[in-house]
């Protein structure tokens, strides 16, 4: 079973990483209104019934801090 | 001669600034004993310092992992028990992420790494680790990260630091340094133990670091 996990900036949150992608793309020539930078977590595991509220567990314990990041799950096949 | 307390400074892969820290403790009047992050239980001390570095290569967020070392669970058993708990940099990184402290640390604003002395005002001195300093008196110390921009919500009473000025990581509303509820638990982005004799620019990290050897002293069960 394969899941993959998204992981924002929540909206409203500065994100200073985006920023600075955003200026170095205007330097390369593709100005752009807004950057923000996530990070994507891919998992691999055993299939398993209760999957999805323990992924859901995951996001709220360790991959994304809820104070300032949202996140998105995505189950494989779901 | 004052009995010396003994003073936990936790060890984590990737921390730097342990041994610092323990040098700063011991020349101020504290026995410092360094604990290995694979440790579950603390040995017998009156206090505990989680150190600045990187711990755990500051994977996913920084602090993120350093919260499920078993020591980081003995610590957390620690504060509960009204413990006094101090985290610089890193160590308060890590307070924060196992929800010991309010709030998290985010990038600089400036996404560079500040690394220079910082004016900072005492903004409360009614707490373990500022006790020596005067309410509202100005502190010299220096900040060492590239993420240290304290971000959250909390009564202005939490508050022990704030930077002075400048605002030098672009945390939310100048915060260096904040204490929990309870007040034994405090961290701050500032590194007193590198300010700890005049010769090195300033004197003033020594201040909290003597402010919290006078708590633990008070706490030795029996004075030898």
């Amino acid at each position: 079973m394969k899941a993959t996990v998204t992981v924002r900036p929540k909206e409203g949150i500065l994100d200073p990483q985006g920023e600075a992608v955003r200026t170095a793309l205007d330097h390369l020539g593709f100005p752009v209104e807004e950057a923000r930078v996530g990070r994507v977590i891919d998992l691999t595991f055993e299939s398993r019934e209760d999957a999805r509220a323990e992924l859901e567990r995951m996001c709220q314990e360790l991959l994304a801090n809820p104070l300032i990041e949202s996140y998105e799950i995505v189950v494989d096949g779901s | 001669m004052e009995a010396r307390p003994s003073i936990a400074v936790l060890t984590f892969p990737g921390s730097n600034d342990d041994r610092d820290a323990a040098w700063a403790l011991g020349s101020l009047g504290a026995e410092p004993v360094l604990v290995w992050h694979g440790d579950g239980e603390l040995p017998d001390v009156q206090a505990v310092v989680l150190p600045g570095g990187f711990s755990y290569g500051d994977y996913l967020r920084c602090g993120a992992i350093a919260r499920f070392a078993p020591a980081t669970a003995a610590v957390k058993r620690f504060a509960d028990e009204g413990g006094l708990v101090l985290g610089i940099c890193n160590g308060f990184q890590i307070l924060c992420e196992a929800g010991l402290l309010p709030g998290v640390l985010r990038p600089n604003r400036s996404l560079q790494f500040v690394c220079r002395d910082v004016p900072l005002a005492v903004e409360r001195n009614d707490v373990p680790f500022t006790a020596r300093c005067e309410q509202g008196q100005r502190l010299t110390i220096p900040v060492k990260c590239g993420e240290g921009a304290w971000y959250g919500e909390l009564p202005d009473e939490q508050v022990v630091l704030r930077y002075a000025g400048e605002n030098p990581t672009g945390a939310l509303d100048g915060v260096a340094g904040v204490c929990n509820e309870a007040g034994n638990v405090m961290g701050l982005m500032p590194h007193p133990e590198h300010a700890v004799d005049p010769l090195l620019g300033s004197g003033d990290g020594a201040l909290v670091l003597a402010s919290l050897i006078d708590a633990a002293r008070e706490r030795l069960a029996v004075p030898h």
